[in-house]
């Protein structure tokens, strides 16, 4: 049987869980959302990304009910929640540093939502044991928040969370005061709990590499505005602007003159060097000022000149990176642009030819290189 | 040998101001009095050599905390001070909390100022602060002006001499106790709590029931006892402000040492007083300890 993929944002009958309506916000003269529309639907893992500043965490804080927006509206399953206090929202937020109450034990901790429902006692013991036994806290049930580790503290966090199975739970860095290995593990974690309870998730977060793992698709921002909204691989592969390709992970932007030819753009980009072809199915007019994005692990390196290459380029080693299972060789071209290629390290050290200084061959398929306007 | 020495420093201190005086008045409260310098025998001779310390022990008994049994007026006044100082420190806490609320809650810029504020009193000197509210508080005073004034009253309120007169003066002058340790709990209070309490379905209110009040609870049991622990042995208040029917213990120890010269009697009531205290002081050290454990 073959699985279907889940991607709602492609199906126009699907109503959205989350819309924001032209929502600008504004703190005094400063404007940190800027006339922003956006729709997240059932069930998705959705990554708000961007530096700090960009508007991320003020977009979360309104949807928690926080922070009031200034112009426009935010629809929850079709209802405006701008008029619903926090406390009646079904929206719930694990917080950048926790939150959890210091006074009160890891069991009253993930209690606490349920008892301000006046549920009845045995069913917000069954609810609490059933979110121990998700975050494997059972142990922990009756220690204090202080007497328990930084990665216990951040699932106690997110079983108070999703303690009272909201329908959107909202993740404001949820990972950032974890070390790097806890936070790998963290988030595969974090995805299959979100599969298992089947809850909408907004995370937000300033580190690509984790928005990229966990989410479904991933909105890029900067400056209170949307960058652009798309899955992990085309935000990566195929970026609208060079602003989000140089953004996520490293890229080579080559500046040039583009001008139409074929099914693609031929670049120009400096005297004495070959012509680059890229393929695309933009149209950015007929010719121009452009740019050539393309990911360092798409160019390949080799010592002897390459036969039958379109894009082709020769160079001098400047640098090597060696990161252990990758090796980036930044290679200078003649007429000074600096290239990273990267190569996996198949082989061992010794048996690797390519040292500082080396002339060497760079090159790319036609598909490799994205071209963006400038 | 520096450890010993900087553990030594505070021994000694507490050796020389507390041990000692409370060593020389426990002797005088076994003693009898005398028309003598001082007013009291036995004293130790030591010229008398073995002797001599022998008769020292031998005259010292404990007819002073009998006589303290049989009378009524030293039991009363024990309990009196007690119930005044347990009411004006359940007062302190409730003017005190919304003030220490108040700051917390201001703006970071105005914090040094309302600090300042709430220490200022403290510049110029206690007596003349509690003779101010004299003026305040008597009958042709500022308190019964006004009021004749707006019309509430017609007739001078009797305020000064009573024991409202007490409460006021108790209040008003450990008001800072009160506020410096309850603030102090409430400025370490993160924000994002309260959010989290609001997220998880709290009105604002029971926010501050659930969340501000019990972790600034390290804050209220000091404030408490650092207003409980002085004001039961309350003296200049209760002679400046109460009236004769105000009975504290304070009061009594001093009538006893100045107008009787029963320095012996004067003794035994202070060393009540103190055992008294030891309890609230315990506790206090104990609730200090718990809260150092907890943010350790």
């Amino acid at each position: 049987m073959a699985q279907t993929v889940f991607e709602p944002w492609e199906d126009p009958d699907q109503k959205p869980l989350i819309q924001f309506r032209n929502v600008t916000k504004r703190f005094g003269a400063f404007t940190a959302i800027d006339n922003l529309s956006l729709d997240i639907f059932e069930r998705e893992f959705f990554a708000l990304l961007g530096p700090s500043g960009c508007g991320k965490t003020t977009m979360m804080r309104m949807l928690a009910g926080f922070e009031a927006v200034s112009e426009g509206a935010i629809y929850l399953s079709g209802q405006d929640i701008g008029p619903v206090p926090p406390n009646k929202r079904a929206v719930n937020m694990m917080f950048q540093s926790y939150a959890l109450f210091p006074h009160l034990s890891i069991w009253d901790n993930i209690a606490f939502g349920l008892k301000r429902d006046r549920l009845p006692k045995n069913a917000i013991g069954d609810r609490v044991s059933e979110m121990l036994k998700l975050t494997r806290l059972e142990k922990f049930a009756h220690r204090k928040p202080h007497q328990i580790s930084g990665g216990q503290r951040q699932r106690v966090a997110l079983a108070r969370s999703l303690a009272k199975a909201p329908k959107l739970l909202l993740l404001d860095e949820p990972l950032g005061a974890l070390d790097k290995k806890l936070r790998q593990d963290t988030q595969f974690e974090l995805m299959d709990i979100q599969e298992k309870t089947g809850t909408t998730f907004v995370i937000v977060t300033h580190d690509q590499e984790e928005a990229m793992t966990v989410a479904s698709r991933v909105a890029v921002m900067d400056e209170g505005r949307l960058i652009q909204v798309d899955t992990p691989a085309r935000i990566y592969e195929t970026p609208t602007s060079v602003y989000v390709a140089d953004f996520i992970g490293d890229v080579n932007i080559i500046e040039g003159h583009g001008t139409k030819s074929g099914d693609g753009y031929d670049v120009t980009f400096a005297e004495g060097q070959p012509v680059l072809h890229a393929k695309t199915s933009r149209d950015l007019g007929s010719a121009g000022k452009c740019y050539l994005a393309i990911r360092p692990e798409k160019v390949s390196i080799s010592a002897e000149k390459p036969e039958g290459k379109t894009n082709l380029v020769k160079g001098a080693i400047l640098d090597i990176a060696y990161l252990g299972n990758l090796s980036t060789y930044h290679v200078k071209l003649a007429s000074g642009q600096i290239i990273k290629a990267q190569t996996a390290n198949t082989r061992r050290i010794a048996r690797r030819d390519l040292t500082w200084e080396d002339e060497v061959w760079l090159s790319w398929t036609e598909t490799a290189a994205v071209v963006l306007e400038s | 040998m520096r450890r010993l020495v900087l553990i030594a420093v505070p021994y000694l201190w507490l050796l020389a101001l507390f041990l000692i005086p409370f060593l020389i008045v426990l002797k005088i409260s076994l003693s009898d009095t005398a028309l003598a310098i001082p007013p009291y025998t036995p004293t130790l001779d030591l010229g008398a050599g073995w002797a001599g310390v022998k008769a020292f022990f031998t005259g010292l008994d404990f007819e002073n905390f009998w006589f303290l049994t049989t009378d009524e007026l030293y039991w009363k006044a024990y309990l009196s001070s007690l119930q005044i100082a347990l009411l004006s420190t359940i007062m302190t806490l409730m003017v005190g909390y919304p003030i220490a609320y108040g700051m917390a809650q201001a703006r970071d810029e105005w914090r040094p100022t309302l600090m300042l504020l709430v220490i200022l009193p403290f510049w110029t000197s206690f007596l003349i602060r509690v003779y101010a509210w004299m003026g305040i508080l008597s009958r042709e005073g500022l308190l019964n002006q006004f009021l004749l004034w707006t019309g509430v009253t017609n007739e001078p309120l009797t305020i000064l001499n009573t024991d409202t007169a007490v409460y006021i003066g108790i209040v008003y002058t450990y008001l800072p106790f009160m506020v410096l340790p309850i603030y102090a709990a409430l400025e370490k209070l993160d924000e994002s709590l309260l959010e989290a309490a609001e997220d998880l379905g709290c009105s604002r209110a029971s926010a501050f029931w659930l969340v501000t009040v019990p972790l600034s609870k390290s804050g209220i049991i000091a404030g408490c006892f650092l207003v409980f622990i002085p004001a039961l042995g309350e003296f200049v208040i209760p002679s400046l402000l109460g009236g004769s029917q105000t009975l504290m213990i304070g009061k009594v120890l001093w009538e006893e040492f100045f107008n009787n010269r029963d320095w012996p009697v004067a003794s035994a009531v202070a060393v009540i007083l103190l055992l008294i205290l030891i309890i609230p002081i315990i506790l206090f050290q104990r609730n200090e300890q718990k809260q150092r454990e907890a943010e350790g």
